[in-house]
């Protein structure tokens, strides 16, 4: 088939992200360290002229021989992602700063990161998918380390690409399972083949198992979840916020096109996996964060736990269900920037602190900061007004739709477990005698994102209705 | 005038006040200063406009009054609904009356973060007052869960020494009720597509089965805020470690959300399952009212033993509740009201002398009587209320239950009953090892009576009580249509399950 025009035009986005970051390189790698700080910002902007480019003016449809396609679903990711990303990178600059890391790759790598995300949320073929992935995934590993003077962070990158591999060696071999009892790795030929009554062969079966798990390691899902506490941990801050974000929205949407996709005949089989998978990391992100002290480390916990809600909507398999997915994952993204965002504040005498106990008595010492945080972790915990509860209940209406009460039941009362340690969070700002106080955040993008995510979780708290209609027409895509 | 959204108004007037604490700046003194008013004249404005509502009330009305409906979110389908029938009107009154007067009570006793404080209690009454207006179950679930978060910080941050044990237990327990009614509600929603709850009242047609799970789902979460025997365990923590106004706002309306819950909730919703459960409500009710009336008879701080005892009057509650005949239910009511006022006065008798002496051991006081006649005076009052003197509030209530229970079974009327020995045995011990007895402790020598604030703050819960007491009627007739209502549905609901059961 030949490459029209079309295709190049709906791929846009792609295409100009993907030129912008060359031409980025190039730039600093002629110009040097002193290029660092227009690179950074550049790519900011090149990230959300992306996401821009996605709606202007917005189309839709498959392309390069269907290995491609765009619509509201994918749209929606990826305006998701690149905003995630786009403001990772502006947070990051003062932490790196201060760890003399601070060197135009950076952006550049979350740039490259980011363009595997995009492919991978628009994949319409498992080629596509794992080139994607890949891009992603190598992107990543080199900034988990990229403070390379650390042996934590060292420790980090290697831990993730390690285990990292071995699920991409997972998903590559799933997929060849698949291509062989399918004949092909066109989703649309998958679709065919499943309905044509290849879905009761076991080797389907079998390739699907793996390519969920290589999947689930990705978006962290228990029992795939050991390399997220580590990573989180010891990448350098602002890598943890964009690891929080960005690759878990790139890989959930991944899995929610795959599964919706071309394995919905198969949704019996898949179903049962995702509900263990769901309830596991619920349970796990519940009980596993109770007793951490460090804020990152705690938040890997909260993250795996915050995907298995996202599961439960994926495991409903209905229109609701994908909704409730949309919808979590924005509020998801804005909870946790903020999150990091305080998380980046936190120094004392000018050295970064990441320990629960360093919070103590923020409530005196900062206020404003302290109240943010209290926002954010009322809002995670998911108790109401705040927007947090929005996004479980629509997880929870889906699931209940869905005949899935006693994973529900079990998610709830994860969900007041869950609620513990957040609580423990603001009892350590407001309850306890202060600490040493933390300094006083500096006026610069931290603070900014920090208070516009304050900002966004109380509005989406007095009105959700306009993040579930942008919801309701990403989910409608999937349901013709 | 009709189409003034004052529901509205007067659930939203406490968070512009909080609003404007939240802005002020300035030295310490100020602030303080300046909250505290803030705080102060908008509960006032709030009360005074509540007050509005009984004056407008129309008492012949079953239905819903000064209604507002708002779509919210209309891809879920749950609207901002607010209204008011008898049942409900007495309650947002009950929380627009007590917390200027909580705020009263803090004027001099809460000194540290008093901004902070302020802009909790107004964020409280929000919640509270918006709970009791909701007539969208997610609505009615956002405002009965948003209450945890304030009192949490109540607890938390001005509470005594084992605080934060007090406000993690009170908030867990809560949430773990809470969090099964979301998803009863959810499946209410599947049921009839909307969270409206006059829909839901009208169109809810389960079979028994799901009645009776989702009617346990509901009463995990009422019961736990009854608090029923035996998840009553988080009361008596959280109401010794709460500083004096947050008590009284525990007392006097968190624990009536519970008894709000049943009626407004679980009797119209589940009739079926209602009946089915109800020998199971009385037994753990007759449970409460016996033991916790003795646990509270060894106890030793004044604190506790008020918390015990208020579960033991929220036992009659739920009895009045599900024996569901006029006098029950209405009894049920009154007696809510009652203790909310009689309760709350109690603890503002236990802050008078905590202020003074920063203890609440009652081994440390005895002999007030002697320095302090007009505290005697009001204390004791406050008790004879609580035991059901006639004449003054508690006895309505109780009296009313009893006669409901009676004519529904009369052991659970009998064992009932007995509280009312055992509630003034403990009361008047209380009383008397307080007040009564010589004046021996040097440390009391000195102790002053109550000033002109503290008088201001009780004057008019004893001209309440009093009028309670006297002219119930007053209070019993607005709600008479509301509750006459609820029990004609719940027996047509029933009929109609009979009929059907009999159709093969």
């Amino acid at each position: 088939m030949i490459v029209g025009l079309e295709s190049w035009t709906l791929a846009r986005p792609e295409i100009f992200l993907a030129a912008a970051t060359a031409l980025l390189l190039i730039y600093g790698v002629v110009r040097g360290e002193i290029a660092t700080p227009f690179v950074s910002v550049a790519t900011s902007a090149a990230l959300l002229v992306t996401a821009a480019l996605l709606f202007l003016p917005y189309r839709e449809g498959p392309a390069f021989s269907s290995l491609f396609i765009v619509d509201r679903l994918t749209a929606t990711m990826k305006v998701m992602v690149l905003v995630g990303s786009a403001i990772a990178i502006l947070m990051s600059r003062a932490y790196f700063e201060q760890a003399k890391a601070w060197r135009f790759e950076y952006p550049i790598l979350v740039a490259l990161a980011t363009l595997g995300m995009m492919l991978m949320i628009s994949a319409n073929d498992l080629m596509a998918l794992y080139v994607g992935l890949e891009l992603q995934s190598l992107a990543l590993y080199v900034i988990a380390s990229f403070q390379r003077d650390s042996i934590r962070s060292t420790e980090a990158g290697v831990k993730y690409f390690v285990l990292g591999s071995v699920a991409s060696g997972m998903l590559l071999f799933g997929s060849s399972l698949i291509y062989g009892f399918c004949g092909g790795t066109a989703f649309v030929q998958i679709s065919g083949a499943l309905a044509d009554g290849r879905a009761t062969e076991i080797g389907v079966i079998i390739g699907l198992v793996f390519v969920v798990a290589g999947l689930a390691f990705k978006v962290s899902a228990v029992p795939f979840h050991m390399w997220t506490p580590d990573v989180y941990e010891g990448a350098p801050t602002p890598v943890t916020a964009l690891f929080a974000v960005a690759p878990k929205i790139a890989a959930l949407s991944l899995l929610v096109s795959v599964l919706m996709g071309p394995f919905k005949p198969l949704f019996a089989q898949w179903q049962q996996i995702i509900v263990v998978a769901s309830v596991l990391s619920m349970a796990l992100g519940a009980f596993a964060a109770l007793r951490q002290q460090n804020i990152k480390r705690l938040m890997a916990y909260s993250s795996i736990g915050n995907v298995g809600y996202i599961l439960l909507g994926v495991a409903s398999g209905t229109e609701k269900g994908i909704q409730a997915v949309v919808f979590y994952l924005a509020i998801y993204l804005v909870m946790t920037l903020g999150v990091f965002a305080t998380v980046l504040m936190m120094k004392r005498r000018n050295i970064m602190v990441e320990q629960v106990s360093d919070l103590a008595g923020l409530a005196r010492s900062q206020p404003m900061m302290a109240l943010g945080m209290l926002i954010f972790m009322f809002s995670l915990a998911g108790i109401p007004p705040l927007a947090g509860f929005w996004g479980k209940l629509y997880i929870f209406m889906a699931a209940v739709e869905a005949k899935l009460f006693i994973p529900a039941v079990l998610g709830v009362l994860a969900s007041v477990v869950a609620s513990y340690y957040y609580l423990r969070i603001v009892k350590v700002m407001y309850f306890d005698e202060p600490a040493e106080a933390i300094d006083r955040p500096a006026f610069g993008v931290n603070r900014v994102v920090a208070l516009v995510a304050a900002f966004l979780i109380a509005v989406f708290s007095l009105v959700p209705q306009p993040l579930s209609v942008i919801a309701e027409a990403a989910a409608r895509g999937l349901f013709p | 005038m009709s189409s003034w959204p004052i529901l509205s108004l007067i659930t939203f007037l406490p968070l512009v006040g909080a609003f404007f604490c939240l802005i002020v700046n300035g030295p310490k003194e100020a602030v303080d200063r300046n909250c505290r008013s803030v705080a102060l004249v908008t509960t006032l404005a709030t009360f005074l406009i509540s007050l509005l509502l009984w004056i407008r009330f129309d008492p012949t009305k079953a239905g819903f009054q000064f209604e507002e409906k708002v779509a919210w979110v209309p891809a879920l389908n749950i609207g901002y609904h607010a209204g008011i029938d008898g049942i409900s009107l007495f309650f947002v009154l009950l929380s627009t009356l007590l917390t200027p007067i909580c705020i009263l009570a803090s004027w001099e006793s809460i000194k540290v973060r008093v901004k902070e404080y302020m802009i909790a209690f107004l964020v409280l009454e929000t919640f509270m007052v918006g709970m009791f207006c909701a007539l969208d179950l997610a609505l009615f679930y956002i405002f009965f869960e948003g209450v945890l978060i304030p009192m949490f910080l109540i607890i938390g941050v001005w509470g005594g020494k084992r605080r934060v044990y007090a406000a993690f237990k009170f908030f867990l327990y809560t949430l773990l009720g809470s969090v099964l009614m979301l998803l009863a509600i959810i499946a209410v929603y599947w049921q009839v597509g909307t969270t409206d709850l006059p829909t839901a009242m009208e169109k809810l047609d389960l079979p028994f089965t799901w009645q009776c799970w989702l009617w346990l789902a509901f009463f995990a979460s009422f019961a736990v805020k009854v608090p029923m025997w035996p998840v009553h365990t988080w009361l008596p923590d959280a109401h010794v470690e709460a500083p004096t106004a947050g008590s009284v706002i525990l007392a006097g309306v968190l624990l009536k959300m519970g008894g709000y819950g049943f009626l407004r909730f679980s009797i119209p919703l589940f009739p079926e399952a209602t009946q089915y459960f109800a020998p199971m409500v009385f037994a753990l009710s007759i449970v409460a009212v016996i033991y916790t009336s003795l646990v509270a008879l060894v106890q030793e701080d004044m604190k506790k033993l008020i918390a015990y005892s208020s579960v033991a009057h929220m036992g009659f509650v739920t009895i009045g509740a599900f024996v569901m005949n006029m006098q029950g239910v209405q009894g049920s009511i009154f007696q809510m009201l009652s203790h909310g006022i009689v309760s709350a006065a109690l603890f503002l008798c236990v802050g008078v002398v905590y202020d003074r002496m920063h203890t609440r051991e009652i081994a440390a006081y005895g002999g007030l009587v002697h320095r302090m006649p007009r505290y005697a005076f009001t204390f004791l009052f406050f008790t004879l209320a609580s035991v059901g003197l006639p004449g003054l509030s508690g006895f309505v209530g109780e009296f009313l239950v009893l006669l409901g229970a009676f004519k529904a079974n009369t052991w659970v009327a009998f064992l009932a009953s007995t509280s009312l020995i055992l509630g003034a045995a403990y009361a008047l011990w209380l009383y008397r090892k307080i007040v009564f007895g010589e004046l021996t402790k040097d440390s009391l020598k000195g102790i002053l009576d109550m000033n002109g604030r503290e008088i201001a703050i009780f004057l008019p819960l004893v001209l309440l009580t009093i009028w309670m007491g006297i002219y119930p009627n007053s209070f019993l007739d607005p709600m008479a249509p509301a509750v006459d209502k609820l029990i004609g549905d719940y027996q047509a609901a029933l009929k109609l399950a009979r009929t059907a059961a009999l159709v093969p």
